[in-house]
This record gives C-alpha cells, sequence and structure tokens, in this order.
C-alpha cells in the first residue's frame, strides 16, 4: 500500500508521548510555581547600599532601638529614612575620619540626602501603613527578619499578597505586646500572647483595604 | 414510487415518499470528486484570491485596532459612564449567538436523526467555531489590560486572589470554554474519515503528509468505524446540553444582575433561540454563495435550505413571542422601573434600534410562511442578512438601552461608538471570513462520508442480492 498511513516508527513515539505530556504538565506547574514564586523572585534581595551600613553593628551589638533612625514608624505610613544629621550625632565624634563615612559627611556638609537603596519595596499600588501595624503589636521582626543580624539588609519575607493575607486572616502568631515591637529577639511567652492583645486588631481583607 | 400522484399535491410534497436529500443520480463516486474535488483543485480560483484579501484586509484591521487599543486604553471605545458595557459586549453576544447553529445540527439534529444535517453539518460546525473564536477575543480585549486576561480563570497564585464564582462572568468563561472545545473535537473527529479519503486522493506530497498526519492513520476498517460512530454518538450527547446550557449562561451575564431590563427569568430560553435563529441565518448567509461558487448545488439542495429557513421561521417567532412577553411581564408586573425601562427602550432615545431589531427579526421572516418564499434564494439571502443585522441589534438594544438609563436619572447618558468600534466589529468580520476561506480552500466543506450513506447505493439495504429490499 503506498497510501500515507503513519510510518512504523510513529508506534515508539506514541509511547513517549503519554509521560512527556505528564512530564510538560509538570515542568509547566513547577517552573510556575516556584519560578514566578516570590520565594525565587523576592526572597533574597540584597542591594548594595552607598554606605556600607551595618544593621548587625548598629542595631544588634551596639543596641539603637529601630525608632532612633527610623522615627516617623510608629507615627506615619512610611518608616522614613534618617536625615544624615540623625547619623552624624554620633559619627562627628565616633570614625569621623573613616574613609568609609566619606559619602556621609559629603551629603551631610551639602545637606542632601543619602542615596540609600530601597530594599523592601511594594509596589505602588499597595497602601501599607507602618503604624497602623507597629502601634497595634506587628514586631518589626515579622517582615524584615532579624536585621540586627544583618551585615547587607535583605529581603527575607515573600512580601506577596498572599502573605499579606494570610497574617490579616490571623494576625494571632504576629502579635505581641506593643512595647516589645522593636525587640528582635523577643519570643512569645509559654502559652501565648495574652488573648486581649487579640481584640485589640482588626485585621481587614477586602480590596480596598491595600488598594486604595 | 409508482403510486399515483395525489391530486394537487406537487411529487415532492408527498408525505408518502421523503425528500430525496441529495440530487436524483448523485453516486457514491460523484459525491467524493465534488467535495474532494474542491480542495484538490490545483489552480485556486481568482475570486477566492479576492475574497482572501479583503477578508485579510479587515483581519489586519482587527489586529491594529487591537493594538491602538492596547497603546492606549479602553477610552478609544464609546464605552462611558454609565453605559461600561459598549459595543465589545454586543459583539460577545453576537458572536456566540451565532456559533449556536453548529451544535445544534450536529448534536440535535443527529441524535434525532434528521439526516438532512448531513449536507450542511460540516460548514456549519466550522461556522460554529470561528464565530467562538471571534467572540472569544472580545471579553478579552474589554477587560483593559489585556496582560492579566489570565485573571479570568480561577489559577492559584500568589494573590490567593479568586475570580468571583458567583459571578455570571465567570461561568461565561466556563460554558464558552466548554463549548469551543467540545466544538472543535466534534468538527475535527467527524472530519477524520473524509481527511483520509483526500490523503488518499492527494497526488502532492506535502498534502498527502499534512491529510496523512490530520487524519491520523484512518483506515476505514469496520472496527474503526464501529468506534468511530459510538464515539460520535457519545459527542453528541455530550454537546447536546451546551447548545441550550452556553446562551443560557451568556444570558445570566445579564439576567443575574439587577438592572431593569435584564433582570428577567425569560433571558435563558430567549437567548438561546435568538442565538440558534442567528445561527441559522449566518448559515444561510454563507451556504447559498458557497453551494453556488464550489458546485455543490447537488449535494446541498434547496430542501436543504428550505428546511433551515423553516426553523429561521420558528425561531424568529419565537424571538418575537418573547419580546412581546418582555413587554407584558412589565407592564403585568406594576413596577414603574421595568415599565420604564421597556417603554424607553421602543420610543427612548433608542427607539431606532428597537425597531430596526424588531422589523428584521420578527417581521421579515414571516415571509417564510410562504413555500415560494422559502425556496428562493434571492429572498433567503435576504432575510438571513436581515437577520443578522436584526440579533446584532438585538443584543444592541440589550446591552446599551438599560445601561443608558441608571435608576439616577442625574447619571443618564447616551452611549455613541466611535470609529474605533466600529473598525474593531468590522475586524472581527476578517477574522471570521479568513478562517471560513481557508475552511472552504483546504478541508472538506460537506461531509462525505454521511452523504454516502443518503444515497441509494449508500444504503445497508441497497441490493447484495440478500433478499427482499427494505424500501
Amino acid at each position: 500500500m503506498d497510501l500515507f498511513h503513519f510510518p512504523r516508527w510513529v508506534n515508539r513515539i506514541r509511547l513517549l508521548l503519554p509521560p512527556m505530556f505528564v512530564m510538560g504538565g509538570l515542568y509547566a506547574v513547577g517552573l510556575v510555581n516556584f519560578g514566578a514564586s516570590p520565594d525565587s523572585l523576592v526572597v533574597g534581595y540584597a542591594p548594595k547600599q552607598p554606605i556600607p551600613y551595618s544593621h548587625r553593628l548598629h542595631a544588634g551589638e551596639l543596641g539603637i532601638d529601630c525608632r532612633y533612625c527610623h522615627q516617623n514608624v510608629d507615627k506615619s505610613a512610611h518608616a522614613s529614612l534618617p536625615a544624615s544629621a540623625t547619623c552624624m550625632n554620633c559619627h562627628t565624634k565616633i570614625r569621623s575620619e573613616s574613609p568609609k563615612l566619606a559619602l556621609l559627611r559629603e551629603t551631610f556638609a551639602a545637606d542632601q540626602p543619602i542615596p540609600w537603596v530601597k530594599v523592601h519595596d511594594l509596589p505602588d499600588y499597595v497602601y501599607f501603613d507602618h503604624s497602623a501595624h507597629v502601634t497595634k503589636g506587628i514586631g518589626c521582626v515579622e517582615c524584615h527578619g532579624r536585621v540586627d543580624q544583618m551585615e547587607v539588609v535583605t529581603v527575607v519575607k515573600k512580601l506577596s499578597m498572599g502573605w499579606c493575607l494570610d497574617c490579616h486572616r490571623n494576625p494571632q502568631p504576629a502579635l505581641r505586646p506593643v512595647d516589645q515591637v522593636t525587640n528582635m529577639a523577643w519570643t512569645p511567652p509559654e502559652g501565648g500572647v495574652d488573648p486581649a492583645l487579640l481584640r485589640t486588631v482588626h485585621p481587614k481583607t477586602n480590596c480596598s483595604t491595600c488598594h486604595r | 414510487m409508482t403510486d399515483t400522484a395525489i391530486k394537487g399535491v406537487p411529487a415532492e410534497d408527498d408525505p408518502r415518499h421523503r425528500v430525496p436529500l441529495a440530487k436524483p443520480g448523485t453516486t457514491l463516486t460523484s459525491i467524493t470528486d465534488i467535495v474532494a474535488g474542491i480542495p484538490e483543485r490545483r489552480a485556486t480560483p481568482k475570486a477566492w484570491y479576492v475574497a482572501f484579501a479583503i477578508a485579510l484586509t479587515l483581519l489586519g484591521t482587527l489586529g491594529a485596532m487591537i493594538a491602538y487599543l492596547l497603546f492606549t486604553g479602553v477610552g478609544v471605545w464609546g464605552n462611558n459612564n454609565p453605559v461600561f458595557w459598549g459595543w465589545p459586549i454586543v459583539n460577545f453576544v453576537f458572536w456566540v449567538g451565532i456559533g449556536h447553529a453548529g451544535t445544534l445540527i450536529s448534536a440535535i439534529l443527529f441524535l434525532t436523526r434528521q439526516n438532512w444535517r448531513t449536507g450542511v453539518n460540516r460548514f456549519a460546525e466550522a461556522m460554529t467555531i470561528f464565530a467562538v473564536a471571534c467572540a472569544a477575543i472580545f471579553p478579552g480585549i474589554h477587560i483593559g489590560r489585556v496582560w492579566l486576561a489570565f485573571y479570568l480563570f480561577p489559577l492559584p497564585n500568589q494573590m490567593q486572589m479568586w475570580p468571583n464564582f458567583r459571578s455570571p462572568l465567570l461561568w461565561d468563561v466556563f460554558a464558552v470554554g466548554t463549548y469551543a472545545t467540545v466544538s472543535l473535537l466534534f468538527w475535527y473527529m467527524g472530519m477524520v474519515p473524509d481527511l483520509a479519503t483526500l490523503r488518499d486522493r492527494s497526488v502532492h506530497k506535502v498534502r498527502r503528509f499534512a491529510y496523512g498526519l490530520l487524519s491520523l492513520g484512518w483506515t476505514g476498517s469496520g472496527r474503526e468505524w464501529s468506534r468511530f460512530e459510538k464515539a460520535y454518538l457519545i459527542l453528541a450527547g455530550l454537546a447536546t446540553p451546551l447548545v441550550l446550557s452556553v446562551h443560557s449562561v451568556v444570558s445570566f451575564d445579564f439576567a443575574v444582575s439587577q438592572l431593569p431590563g435584564w433582570h428577567t427569568t425569560i433571558f435563558p430560553p430567549y437567548f438561546v433561540a435568538g442565538a440558534v435563529f442567528s445561527g441559522f441565518a449566518m448559515v444561510v448567509s454563507l451556504m447559498v454563495p458557497a453551494r453556488q461558487f464550489f458546485g455543490l448545488k447537488d449535494l446541498i439542495t434547496i430542501n436543504h435550505l428550505e428546511v433551515m429557513n423553516k426553523i429561521i421561521l420558528v425561531t424568529g417567532t419565537m424571538v418575537g413571542y418573547a419580546y412581546a412577553m418582555e413587554f407584558f411581564i412589565a407592564w403585568y408586573s406594576g413596577n414603574p422601573y421595568e415599565r420604564f425601562a421597556f417603554v424607553n427602550r421602543a420610543f427612548g432615545p433608542y427607539y431606532w434600534a428597537y425597531w430596526t431589531m424588531v422589523s428584521c427579526n420578527v417581521i421579515s421572516p414571516q415571509i417564510f410562511w410562504f413555500k415560494k418564499a422559502r425556496r428562493s434564494i434571492p429572498i433567503m439571502m435576504v432575510v438571513a442578512v436581515f437577520v443578522n443585522i436584526g440579533m446584532w441589534f438585538e443584543r444592541f438594544v440589550i446591552t446599551v438601552t438599560s445601561l443608558s438609563r441608571d435608576f439616577l436619572p442625574s447619571s443618564w447618558g447616551y452611549f455613541r461608538p466611535t470609529a474605533i468600534d466600529m473598525l474593531t466589529f468590522a475586524g472581527s468580520f476578517g477574522l471570521f471570513f479568513t478562517l471560513f476561506l481557508l475552511f472552504c480552500r483546504f478541508l472538506p466543506m460537506v461531509a462525505m462520508a454521511e452523504v454516502r450513506t443518503m444515497v441509494p447505493e449508500g444504503k445497508p439495504s441497497h441490493g447484495h442480492g440478500h433478499g427482499g429490499s427494505h424500501e
């Protein structure tokens, strides 16, 4: 028969088709699930900063409170970055000649801000308010991780919408007494936090809570 | 055949005899020669090139309009506040509706053993698929940010965000998606034996390879036929509820909302009747020129067209009944908003659209009460085109009149389409006709295998000397 039918070797390919479909499907699912996940795309971001500032040294070893520099964190939506004058409170006396701090002295003299690179950057269509979280007992560490142990600040949490919602739907594990908010090493007492604390928070999950 | 004629009844109307489905004298070989001869023609007819060039130009227009939309935003359309659903949704419902003739012919008429479907089913199914392809474009571009069209599907994502499962717009995605899939499978599976015929007859290597690949190694053995028939029956069973479900769900887009003029229980059956109506009108308006041009008159006879015209008459009258019933219920409900919505439809600022719709959809098909009109090619062409126009206007009337008169008179508005709206709609015809012309040129337009069973020598009872004939 010289009619075209599938040649015999097609039979072998035919056997390969089902596994190819299965593997291809798994590959696609895996690619999207892991490749496009915030775990791959967001976590681990640690840009180089203009001044090699160490949180481990200042917040960890020296024990400076977060709010000494990020002074609006409990008052406004933005945690705010310190003016170079804040740094110079100490650095006029300590390591005042360090070459690493040349940029600090320059910007201070020129009355200019230090061009820090933003690390935890939410999309512009997300409204996030630091004060609303901090004054209700959500510790800094919940979103930023152990900054007091970081030489270079690195993103450790997903910062994705689903991750926000996880906490908004069940805030209890992230709650702590308000006076412990900046304590990076705080652990909940035996038996968990005071249930009265839970009654003070009312996280919302409707769209306009964050997308205004 | 030897019976004496009944006095005053023409031979073709004699109920004791079935009307022959193919022109008398058609044989198994001539069916194959006629149908397979079209894709096998060496020289493509010039007229085909002309039509294809026009279709491609329109398709290009569609592409350009969509690109312009993407780079500029939905402000290029006439959609405004309060008419948020303008032409894109009108066009979507229009195209989805046209798709209904295909499944009705291929599934319901198959299950009810309406043998005349064999001549037209391939054609109607192809038209269905192309119409659904056109329809699918409009909700996609209507969402504004087209690159987020995947939000239409419930896919797990990092936002933990799902479409609203209570929204008929999501049901639409499933209804139209299922419909497109089943129609495509039905069309393709039914075509496999015919593709094998084309393969076996083809001389050119590339053609033989292409048709060979598409015909999936069909040999035509008894076992293959037995399985084919079973699979076809199963698919027909699956497709049958879809004829009713798809446009019911499309009607929910309107009926589930609480807008006067939309929030009515008559919508699902009314939409389905309208869809079948518009679908058959489209089949007639495409089939008449196609059978003329490609010489299919022996297989798609005037009897086929007459039957379809009867369906147009029936469904058109059903649609007319629905229009009347909407008015009756609006009055009977005593609801002043509902009453206003309908009075406004017929006598408000869009009266011209309403009366265009009524004259095209309700009045024009009434001429098919006359047998002469049902069998007249010019009349059926005019009516079919009128029906297509009327059904587009029906969707326009429903969508725009209700939206333009909001609950608060302060937010009333008037919808004016822009040139982009019109060119996009014209462009969707480009997509439709491009696909359609490719189908006419390269695929078997008539289901050869099925039509063969309709001529005397293709019947199982055809003399093999097994003793008495059954007919």
